[in-house]
């Protein structure tokens, strides 16, 4: 296998003999609660603005629990409401553990929607995964109580994190999850290749959210995170539903394209997707809308933000099977540019083998105009306030779909990452 | 108090001078008018004052209560109670127009020391001066319309402008493109803005909106230069007259 090429984005050739492929935390007894982690790194996670404190406060309102699987490095530290899922019959565990637990499970989902050939980087994945999450939920309407959330950081110096994700909802099930990504600061330029499978059998819904803000490096593009990862959603049975959300903030290089396979009649996909790039950051991001059953639907919008002297592509697939009839898509592409050194890109593909596939296609490309820069600071804002203003309307169509706890931070963290973006 | 002294104005990137030695004082508790043809300073008086890039100041200053603006970012200006209500209002897409009122209130509180507001006691604030600013217009015939939700922009501005609580308030042209009722509703608003620590400058091409808001001042700018100065019986005797004195002094 070859590396892919295609995407725009540039970097130095990768030493893949150089990588470290598994890390442990120094301390190796796994702490039963929140309490118990080092309050050093839950200082880190304060400090990135991802307030795992915060979630363990939202977590002990009944109304909005948030269950945690917190993976450092490559090994599950936290897990948190076990029990409660339990009574639901759903499973969430670290992969290690599903692995120990539910051999019949994994063997029969691992590596069904994304082969081990499939690319690259899946490959990498593939060979090297060490662990992940994981969750099951049962079939006949089980709806999980509630968000299921994880977090992935890169702690070590040198180490990539290669994890793995596998979600199955059975018929009728439905489960929402999201992911939230951080790394401290480190000079080298370090490697994540994860792996994320979705299986939505009859009926049921999955909703995958994502928040990254990996370190994107320095000002000058010197270190940070390449964010090489296969994100693919299998629409295996009939009425089933799978929901991308993703708010990319970090990373040096982003190289991702979460896709439904709308295998089932009548299946629906979605992809919502915000892409702040600053600094020297490159996206190269999108979806994949793949119609092989009869009436299915999907739709895309997707927010681009380019600052600094980042590239930021929108790359996208839509097609229809010769069989697959009666399909439709609605995408919308828009695009933000701050300043004059960044750019943005938007390259859809759309293939329809037959000719009953309705497939429609919007993209827009604005500036923030001075007229509005200087009506926002007339009114008292100073210049990163009058952006982060500007630019939280502009993704707002994205940001309604994203889980409820985390609207906040996000709106927070599109403005930090955007500091300095106005000269 | 407001003091312009002697301000030369060209644009940035053009050796074009627009304001060529303006001289006004506007004392607190005052409202100033200026009136002037087209071209002849009048927004670019306005934009300077509020800080706007691609302005060059090549002589004079402004002081505003003893402290010279000029060198101040336009929120700092607006954390020091300046306010401009703009002829052509911006709205942002995607952002709720009570959303952009809240950010921009509390980012001016926080800048002048006082504390950020919460979303309850902020919706009060909203209620309180929407109800203040609209008094006269619920007395006479209106029907129970509110005014954030009216959506007319001019009318949010003025909104705006009761919420920040400025200390100096300048409109530009806010009456171009306002029919007699929203005129009118305007004018009630800013009147009641009124008060003796303020000072007001309302720049208009036309006499009849200050029989609305009655100034205290009447000043003439043209060809970049107050020409004339007087009370507010100058703006009727521009009615008739016109502006042709003026400009055909300047050419």
């Amino acid at each position: 296998m070859t590396e892919p090429t295609w995407a725009k984005v540039h970097y130095p050739k990768i030493d893949f003999q150089d990588q470290y492929y598994y890390s442990a935390p120094k301390s190796t007894s796994a702490p039963s609660s929140l309490d118990e982690v080092d309050p050093q790194l839950l200082e880190t996670y304060k400090k990135l603005g991802i307030p795992l404190k915060e979630q363990e406060l939202l977590a002990g309102v009944k109304s909005s629990q948030v269950a945690v699987d917190a993976v450092f490095d490559s090994v599950s530290v936290v897990t948190t409401f076990k029990a409660e899922l339990k009574k639901a019959g759903v499973i969430f565990c670290s992969f290690s553990e599903a692995v120990r637990e539910h051999p019949e499970l994994v063997k029969k989902y691992l590596g069904s929607v994304v082969p081990q050939s499939d690319n690259y980087y899946a490959a990498l994945n593939a060979a090297v995964f060490s662990d992940g999450s994981f969750v099951y939920v049962p079939p006949e309407g089980v709806r999980c109580p509630m968000e299921l959330s994880t977090y992935f950081r890169i702690n070590e110096k040198n180490t990539g994190q290669f994890e793995r994700t596998l979600i199955i909802a059975e018929r009728g099930a439905y489960v929402s999850y999201l992911e939230g990504c951080t790394a401290p600061t480190r000079d080298e330029n370090q490697l994540h290749a994860a792996v994320v499978e979705l299986v939505a059998m009859d009926e049921a819904e999955i909703k995958y959210s994502t928040v990254q803000n990996w370190y994107p490096g320095d000002k000058n593009g010197k270190g940070g995170i390449y964010n090489f990862v296969t994100k693919r959603g299998d629409c295996r049975g009939h009425h089933s539903r799978i929901s991308w959300t993703q708010v990319e903030t970090g990373s040096a290089i982003t190289w991702k394209y979460p896709s439904c396979i709308l295998r089932g009649d009548y299946s629906r996909g979605e992809f919502y997707s915000i892409a702040v790039s600053n600094g020297y950051q490159q996206v190269d991001s999108g979806t994949k809308m793949i119609h092989l059953g009869k009436n299915s639907s999907s739709r895309i919008i997707s927010k681009g933000i380019a600052a600094g002297r980042s590239q930021n592509t929108y790359r996208g697939l839509v097609s229809a099977h010769r069989k697959a009839t009666n399909v439709r898509n609605f995408t919308n592409c828009d695009s933000l540019l701050i300043g004059d050194k960044c750019g943005a890109h938007t390259v859809p593909y759309i293939e329809a083998k037959n000719s009953s596939a309705h497939f429609e296609h919007e993209a827009t490309t604005s500036k923030i105009s001075d007229d509005m820069l200087f009506y926002c600071r007339q009114r008292g804002l100073s210049s990163e306030e009058a952006v982060a203003l500007v630019v939280n309307g502009f993704v707002r169509d994205v940001l309604q779909h994203l889980p409820m706890e985390f609207m906040a931070e996000t709106q927070k963290l599109i403005g930090i990452s955007l500091e300095g973006s106005v000269g | 108090m407001l003091e312009i002294k002697n301000l030369h104005v060209k644009l940035a990137d053009e050796d074009k001078q627009i304001l060529k030695g303006l001289t006004l004082s506007v004392p607190k508790g005052e409202v100033h008018a200026i009136m002037g043809p087209n071209g002849s300073g009048k927004s670019t008086l306005a934009y300077v004052l509020a800080g706007r890039d691609g302005y060059e100041v090549t002589e004079g200053d402004v002081l505003w209560n003893g402290e010279s603006i000029l060198d101040m970012e336009p929120d700092e200006r607006a954390a020091k109670g300046v306010f401009l209500a703009f002829q052509y209002p911006m709205e942002i897409p995607g952002v709720a127009g009570l959303t952009f009122l809240r950010t921009a209130v509390n980012a001016v509180r926080k800048k002048r020391g006082q504390d950020e507001m919460t979303t309850p006691g902020f919706m009060k604030f909203v209620k309180e001066q929407a109800a203040k600013a609209q008094h006269r217009r619920r007395n006479a015939e209106a029907p129970s319309q509110c005014w954030v939700l009216g959506g007319e922009k001019k009318r949010s501005e003025i909104l705006q402008m009761a919420m920040l609580e400025p200390t100096l308030c300048v409109l530009d042209e806010t009456d171009s493109g306002l029919d007699i009722d929203a005129l009118k509703i305007v004018s009630d608003g800013v009147n009641a803005l009124r008060s003796p620590d303020r000072s007001t400058l309302v720049i208009t091409h036309y006499q009849r909106l200050l029989n609305h808001i009655v100034p205290d001042k009447v000043h003439v700018l043209a060809d970049g230069r107050i020409q004339k100065t007087g009370g507010k019986e100058l703006a009727l005797e521009l009615e008739k007259s016109g502006y042709a004195e003026f400009t055909g002094k300047a050419a």
